[in-house]
């Protein structure tokens, strides 16, 4: 099987009819097929008359069970048909000469290209997902022509390698089963050439007035193709309008840069040279443009290891310092050394006051708000920042207003930090076309409602559910009288759409588009489109041309014209291979901002003030029918499933509410219509309420589908992100929200803080005593003094030869931000439990992520990450109480569970002090993602729960089954299972290192988890290997081991972490 | 047999022995041979039922029934439908088991040790007691079963020959289980069986009808009274009273292992052992005098299980439920004196700071404060307070478990992983099944067999009657 596939997808096309067969039968001419083969150059091989033949009636019949450009499948892809049809290909393989699963146009693997696929090993594509328009790079790794799991492509400056838990879980929505799968035309099913004929139609009679009546609204676009093609549609049409519109917007920072220079500009941010940094409501480490590349760049500066090594400490003072104001507690402010919990509308009051002490003029009455804290804290800030001009960042958030970017701007250049070679860069915007989405949007719905719009083409994006309430898009899109919605799902959108198209996933998609830095990506499909998807580009295409063009021929001539002259199909390969073009990345645009930047306008405000955010794990709602992200615990409340009102303790105190009480929120003159659940956030500003979008779908499919609230409803476009004036009411009853930890606050923190779980020092401390990490607590191993043992144990008790695995996590780096998590899910085939099951606390993450708040202030504690995956512990305790011996020690210390063995007992759980293992209480691995809810008589009667998930009829999709890891076993019913250090991934590097006949290389072992950190925190290794990565963190006086004193022995050790807190802010 | 000289109460007073309280007769007055025989067959044999026994045992069906139900949506659906959950690993299964089997313990108790010890009083209830055993341990012997995730392969756990050469995992304390509880089940019905074998004798004898005369004549294995047979008799008895007696503290020392030889806190404990085997005494009194007052009184047996019976088992019950106190209070103190935050937490959360600490409280109540009573007379010779104060002990003894199994699951060593349980609807209802399993056995067993051994009684009213011969 070559790379050279042969056809569509393939799906039992029932438009071959038996006529067609009689037909092929009967039109056989012997001497006919003599005649051709003697002639024929081409296939060597034939397997029937007819196919020798090459009769027009066999031809039809290829056609039709392999068409080239598809017909309407309208059945189910099923195992059976699957097979059916790849029984069918190998059988045709003379004919169409290779596999076929794979596209029709030629795709390059990653680097290496194989001569062939060999079964059993994956293959890896570089490719790129997309998020706000943005592309960040991936790497999609297939088994037999199936993309089972993405990872982050190293080449790629978004990326490094790394990839968040949205782009990972993008392998998910490919495979979702709910995804659209035909063309639609007012509910009914449809076909692409009447969809294109009668979109044709409308712009023929739409020519004479130059397209006057014709809209396009997609999101953000900086795909050079599409952008092209969209100019060349605006060019032949040029009163048509093209829109933009995401609702997790960027207008402050496209408007911020406008008022600061007088154009739009991207902003790009070094953290890696950077010594401070201010973030003003910015979680750069967790969202946004770039936060991946970001993240990684900061925890290169929290690495503490290089130096400790010998007890000497000189990387230590290279610690970069981060200060973060913030009204919700984000990533990043939990990552800073000092934190403000602050209203929203303040963020900017004490911007002003540390503007004023960097000595920018014009900051008005700065400073004459603040309390005194604040004002000690924004004068400390401002020295510290001047201490290291040049090499000091101030980001401010996206839904912070534009004037404050304006002023992070003007801060910027005040600190020399836009110098050349500095922290901060400007270049053009990545953007086709930047622009103030918002004002677009708008104008767009005012020519909607005044009937002047005939035809609207939604390019993707949902603004039906999204847009601003004030917009009243439903009501403005229904006097369109003809509209056309390209789309993965049958969304809200498309629902209200005369024509629905199926869009094609990035997966199975031709496309481009730029990364933060402006580095263009060709994304490469590594799958044929699993259903009859169109892509964006096709859709322009069989507008503009008159024959439509395949994504792969729009593309290509694409870049052809773009790059004349030179050797394409080298270019095309490399470009390909590599995941990126070469040299794109845009150039550094020498921008100065005014210093003189005009305070943004005060809304009115109320007591208490809101904040509306994209919600962590899926998004403004595009992933809502994502089971892994629904269940991944957002990064800080560890719920699931769900969206909460966020408030502070003071402020729930202040307001008589309570955990899970339900609130009716109203925001300006708009009320929700349900209730929303509370939620208490430590750390949460006074006075301040926070949202989450993309929740209250209520077309999205079966695993989203009415969940949460949806905020857009009373999001208006004058507050789009901040609201002034936000209200709460209490409604009798409560909601039960389901979270992965349980709520104690900071009852846990000091618990933790006294059985040493998460260790955390200052700089100071940690330079004090090398000894404070580990001193303070009973550790066996810590054998230091032979004629004062601290214990009787026998250490050398075990012997390890040859490979001895171990894992050290950073706690310094960790963000907490759940790509390890997602990253395992997808590799280690986790299923999805449920949100009923997440409230039993039956979730069955492998590693999961444990936070802790540390410090006696409710309203501003310190946050710890830990991330916990199984301990691999010498002395493991689950061992010796499992009666069957199903979990056993292996010869390199990996703690081996054998599913065939296991007969659920639970024992090996409860004796786990870890609380790693995860049990298998119905059979997640078969039923549909999270439909396990039903448990009990409680909620629903026993026919009906009796009836579900306990047949056939409920098995999970088959499309699920094939996103499948093939290298790791799916769990049946009643068998526990746990974090096995990939071992997969250990025994494909130890058959490699046979087969060649050496030792597996050093570091030559990645796990998932470490493989996708974006902050690198997760090192794997051999500790036998005294210069393993591994072994050298091991041997830093930072390493730990939590719950040392049971003398388990984890192999799983953490390195403490070290702040780098400002002394003159030290109380 | 020694010739004793009887005395009145006024000449032993005169002749200046110490005094002693008149002590209640074993058998009531009246009775020669042929009535006990009488009174203890004819409720095999010819008796109608009492409407007390007919309630009982259609109660009994419906939750038997209940027990078919839970049982098999548990194995269509899986263990999910529990309350069980990470990390809870364990709930009502394990609870219910540990319960049912203390309850078997006072059977083997009264049977065996007691008979050892030549206490003449047990023969009224040993019977009773012996089938509340083999009833219990069937109870008990299904949650292990049930609990697993893999029922189907619950083969594994057996040391058998296979093609795979894998042995059971002989370290982990659900081994020792497996041999511990079998073993008990085995040699308990054994003893039961041969203790039937003469009073299956009399009622072939007596039986009315052909069938009847059929079955009891097989199951009596062709008992003819002769004196060989007799000394056989004996001999087994006592050999298998010999062997029943170390089960009667090994079996629940090795339930309380599965607890200690774990290193969880609040279950880690080396107190466990014989804190649990008076546990189970403890709670298997009071669960022969809950089924042994409504029946006695149905029945009209008074004059068989006499009022000295229940005052004795009262006795024992109070004494054994003191030693239980005393290990409460020596958990109290372990977890103090260990010096070990893990276990102080546990503790302190179990009893004052933990959700689940109403269950400690309520478990002191019954298991500590409501048997209190017991040291008035008036309570242990009346059956209905005495009734009432063994309900309180059968729910104490559950509710201990359940503190021990669920507090300690619920908050152990890292704070991130801490949960909470609560049993669902199908773990009432498998609970509630086994009690019907329980009842429906007893009431059969009432119904066709000698619930009191004959011919101990017999030989008890040789003693009393055999004076001055």
């Amino acid at each position: 099987m070559t790379q050279e596939a042969t056809a569509n997808f393939p799906v039992e096309d029932p438009t071959v009819d038996q006529q067609t067969l009689e037909n092929l039968k009967s039109s056989v001419e012997l001497e006919e097929v003599r005649d051709r083969l003697a002639k024929t150059s081409g296939p060597a091989y034939w397997r029937s008359l007819e196919e020798a033949a090459q009769t027009g009636a066999f031809q039809t019949y290829l056609h039709n069970e392999f068409p080239e450009q598809a017909s309407t499948p309208t059945t189910a892809l099923t195992r059976r048909n699957f097979l059916h049809v790849m029984g069918a290909s190998l059988a045709l393989a003379g004919v169409t000469s290779g596999c076929a699963r794979q596209p029709v146009e030629k795709i390059f693997p990653y680097v290496k290209p194989p001569e062939e696929v060999i079964p059993g090993r994956a293959t890896y594509y570089a490719s790129a997902s997309m998020l706000g328009g943005y592309a960040t790079g991936v790497l999609v790794e297939t088994h037999m022509g199936r993309p089972t799991k993405i990872e982050g492509l190293p080449g790629h400056p978004s990326s490094l390698g790394a990839a968040d838990a949205i782009t990972q879980a993008s392998v998910l929505n490919m495979y979702d089963p709910d995804r659209s799968r035909e063309v639609l035309n007012r509910g009914t099913v449809g076909t692409w050439e009447s969809v294109v004929d009668e979109i044709n139609g409308v712009l023929d009679s739409q020519r004479p007035s130059g397209g006057r009546g014709v809209r396009i609204l997609t999101q953000t676009i900086t795909s050079p193709t599409l952008g092209a093609q969209l100019k060349t549609f605006l060019a032949r049409y040029p009163e048509a309008q093209w829109h933009q519109y995401e609702p997790v917007g960027r207008e402050s920072v496209r408007e911020g840069a406008r008022l600061a220079f007088n154009q739009y500009a991207d902003t790009q941010y070094h953290f890696d040279v950077a010594d401070t940094v201010l973030a003003l409501d910015a979680d750069f480490l967790n969202a946004g443009v770039g936060h991946v590349r970001y993240a990684k760049d900061f925890a290169a500066r929290r690495d503490v290891f290089e130096g400790d090594t010998h007890g000497e400490h000189q990387e230590a003072q290279s610690l970069n310092r981060l200060y973060a104001i913030e009204s919700a507690p984000s990533l990043t402010g939990a990552a800073a050394d000092h934190r403000l919990a602050v209203r929203p509308s303040h963020v900017e009051t004490i911007a002003r006051a540390i503007a004023s002490g960097l000595g920018l003029p014009g900051q008005g009455t700065a400073g004459a708000d603040l309390s005194e804290s604040e004002t000690r804290w924004a004068a400390a800030v401002a020295t510290d920042l001047k201490d290291t001009a040049g090499n000091s960042v101030v980001i401010v958030g996206e839904h912070q207003p534009a004037e404050l970017h304006a002023l992070a701007h003007a801060m910027n250049g005040a600190l020399a930090n836009t110098n050349s070679e500095k922290t901060v860069e400007y270049t053009d915007s990545a953007e086709v076309r930047p622009e103030n989405q918002l004002a677009s949007l708008q104008s767009l719905v005012d020519d909607m409602a005044v009937g002047d719009v005939k035809m609207l083409i939604t390019l993707d994006g949902n603004p039906l559910y999204d847009a601003p309430s004030d917009f009243n898009f439903s009501e403005a899109m229904d006097k369109v009288p003809m509209r056309v919605y390209l789309g993965l799902h049958e969304n809200e959108t498309a629902r209200l759409s005369h024509w629905h198209i199926p869009a094609v996933h990035d997966l199975e998609s031709w496309s481009d588009a730029r990364a933060h830095d402006g580095t263009i990506s060709l994304a490469q499909p590594s799958i044929a489109p699993l259903y009859d998807g169109k892509s964006s580009t096709e859709l322009l295409s069989a507008m503009l041309d008159d024959i439509p063009k395949a994504g792969y021929d729009i593309l290509r001539e694409h870049w052809e014209a773009a790059r004349p002259g030179i050797n394409f199909e080298k270019f095309w390969t490399t470009s390909l291979s590599t995941g990126i073009v070469e040299g794109t990345a845009l150039p550094t645009k020498p921008l100065r901002a005014g210093t003189q930047v005009t305070p943004s306008v005060a809304a009115e405000r109320g007591a208490l003030e809101a904040v509306i955010l994209p919600d962590p794990s899926i998004y403004d709602g595009r992933f809502a029918n994502n089971g892994w992200l629904q269940e991944a615990p957002k990064p800080l409340t560890k719920l699931t499933w769900d969206n909460a009102v966020h408030i502070s303790p003071a402020t729930a105190q202040a307001q008589g509410l309570g955990l899970d009480d339900l609130v009716q929120v109203t925001l300006g003159d708009l009320t929700l219509t349900e209730p929303l659940p509370v939620w208490i956030q430590p750390g949460h500003a006074a006075d301040t309420i926070s949202l989450h979008l993309g929740f209250g779908r209520t077309e999205v499919g079966k695993v989203g589908q009415g969940i949460g609230q949806n905020i857009s409803s009373i999001r208006r476009s004058s507050e789009m992100n901040l609201v002034g004036n936000a209200s709460l009411e209490k409604v009798p009853g409560s909601y039960k929200l389901a979270r992965t930890e349980e709520h104690h606050l900071i009852e846990i923190g000091t618990i933790s803080e006294e059985r040493g779980l998460v260790r955390a020092f200052t700089q100071d401390e940690y330079e004090a005593d090398d000894h404070v990490v580990t001193g303070h607590f009973h550790d066996p191993t810590h054998n230091e003094d032979p004629d004062n043992p601290v214990t009787l144990y026998d250490l050398e008790e075990k012997k390890w030869d040859g490979y001895a695995w171990g894992m050290t996590i950073d706690l310094n780096k960790c963000t907490g931000c759940n790509a390890c998590l997602v990253a395992c899910q997808s590799e280690n085939n986790i299923p999805v439990v449920g949100r009923e099951e997440v409230r039993l606390g039956r979730e069955m993450h492998w590693i999961r992520v444990d936070r802790y708040y540390y410090g006696s202030d409710l309203d501003n504690p310190a946050t710890h990450f830990q991330p916990v995956p199984c301990m691999q512990c010498e002395n493991a305790h689950c061992e010796v109480v499992c009666p069957v011996a199903a979990t056993t020690h292996s010869r390199e210390g990996l703690n081996d569970m054998t599913y065939n063995r296991c007969i659920g007992t639970r024992y090996c759980s409860n004796n786990c002090a870890y609380k790693v293992r995860r049990f298998n209480f119905y059979n997640y691995g078969r039923t549909p993602m999270g439909q396990h809810g039903d448990r009990a008589l409680g909620s629903k009667n026993l026919t009906k729960v009796m009836g579900e998930d306990s047949t056939h009829a409920h098995d999970n999709p088959e499309s699920i089954k094939l996103m499948r890891n093939p290298d790791v076993t799916v769990r049946t019913r009643g068998v526990m299972e746990k974090c096995t250090y990939c071992v997969q991934r250990i025994n494909l590097a130890r058959q490699d290192a046979k087969r060649d006949g050496g030792e597996i290389a050093r570091d030559g072992v990645t796990t998932a988890c470490q493989q996708t950190c974006p902050s690198s925190a997760i090192t794997f290794g051999d500790i036998n290997d005294s210069e393993s990565g591994v072994s050298k963190r091991k041997k830093s006086h930072r390493n730990y081991a939590t719950l040392a004193d049971l003398n388990a022995r984890p192999r799983t050790t953490y390195l403490a972490r070290i702040t780098n807190p400002n002394p003159e802010l030290e109380a | 047999m020694a010739t004793v000289e009887k005395l009145t109460p006024e000449e032993v007073t005169a002749k200046n022995y110490p005094a002693l309280a008149p002590v209640a007769p074993l058998l009531g007055p009246g009775h020669d041979y042929e009535s006990i025989s009488d009174t203890i067959t004819s409720v095999v044999v010819e008796k109608p039922h009492p409407p007390g026994w007919f309630i009982m045992a259609a109660v009994g069906m419906c939750f038997l029934s209940l027990l078919g139900i839970s049982t098999a949506y548990l194995f269509a659906r899986g263990t999910g439908t529990w309350g069980v959950t990470i990390p809870i690993a364990w709930g009502f299964a394990i609870i219910n088991f540990v319960w049912w089997i203390g309850i078997g313990h006072a059977g083997t108790l009264i049977s065996a040790v007691l008979l050892l010890l030549r206490q003449d009083w047990r023969n009224a209830i040993n019977r009773f007691a012996e089938a509340m055993t083999i009833f219990a341990v069937a109870c008990a012997g299904m949650f292990p079963l049930l609990h697993l995730g893999r029922p189907w392969v619950a083969f594994f756990i057996l040391p058998y020959p296979n093609s795979m050469g894998l042995w059971p995992q002989f370290r982990s304390p659900l081994v020792w289980d497996v041999f511990a509880i079998s073993t008990y089940g085995s040699v308990s019905l054994l003893f039961w069986y041969i203790g039937l074998i003469p009073d299956f004798a009399t009622c072939r004898d007596r039986a009315k009808n052909r069938f009847a005369q059929i079955a009891y004549g097989m199951a009596s294995l062709g008992w003819r009274g002769s004196s060989r047979h007799w000394f056989r008799y004996e001999t087994a008895s006592m050999l298998l009273a010999g062997l029943c007696t170390p089960l009667v503290v090994s079996v629940h020392s090795i339930v309380s292992f599965d607890f200690s030889a774990s290193q969880l806190p609040g279950w880690h404990t080396t107190i466990f052992p014989p804190y649990f085997v008076a546990g189970a005494i403890y709670a298997g009194f009071a669960m022969v005098l809950t089924m042994a007052l409504p029946v006695r009184k149905w029945y009209k047996m008074e004059s068989i299980i006499t009022t000295r019976h229940i005052d004795n088992m009262a006795k024992v019950m109070l004494t054994v439920g003191l030693i239980v106190c005393y290990g409460y209070a020596s958990e109290l103190f372990y977890a103090w004196y260990s010096g070990s935050s893990y276990e102080r937490f546990m503790m302190w959360n179990r009893i004052w700071a933990g959700p689940y600490r109403y269950a400690y409280w309520a478990l002191i109540v019954c298991n500590f404060v409501v048997p209190q009573l017991l040291w008035i007379k008036s309570v242990r010779v009346n059956p209905i307070p005495l009734f009432g104060v063994c309900m309180f002990i059968n729910v104490g003894m559950w509710l201990e478990r359940y503190v021990i199994v669920v507090t300690s699951l619920t908050r152990d060593f890292l704070p991130s992983s801490w949960g909470t349980y609560h049993g669902t609807i199908w773990d009432w209802g498998i609970f509630a099944g086994t009690l019907g399993f329980f009842t429906v056995c007893m009431c059969l067993f009432i119904r066709f067999m000698p619930m009191v051994a004959i011919h101990e009684i017999r030989v008890t009213h040789h003693k009393n009657t055999s004076h001055g011969h």
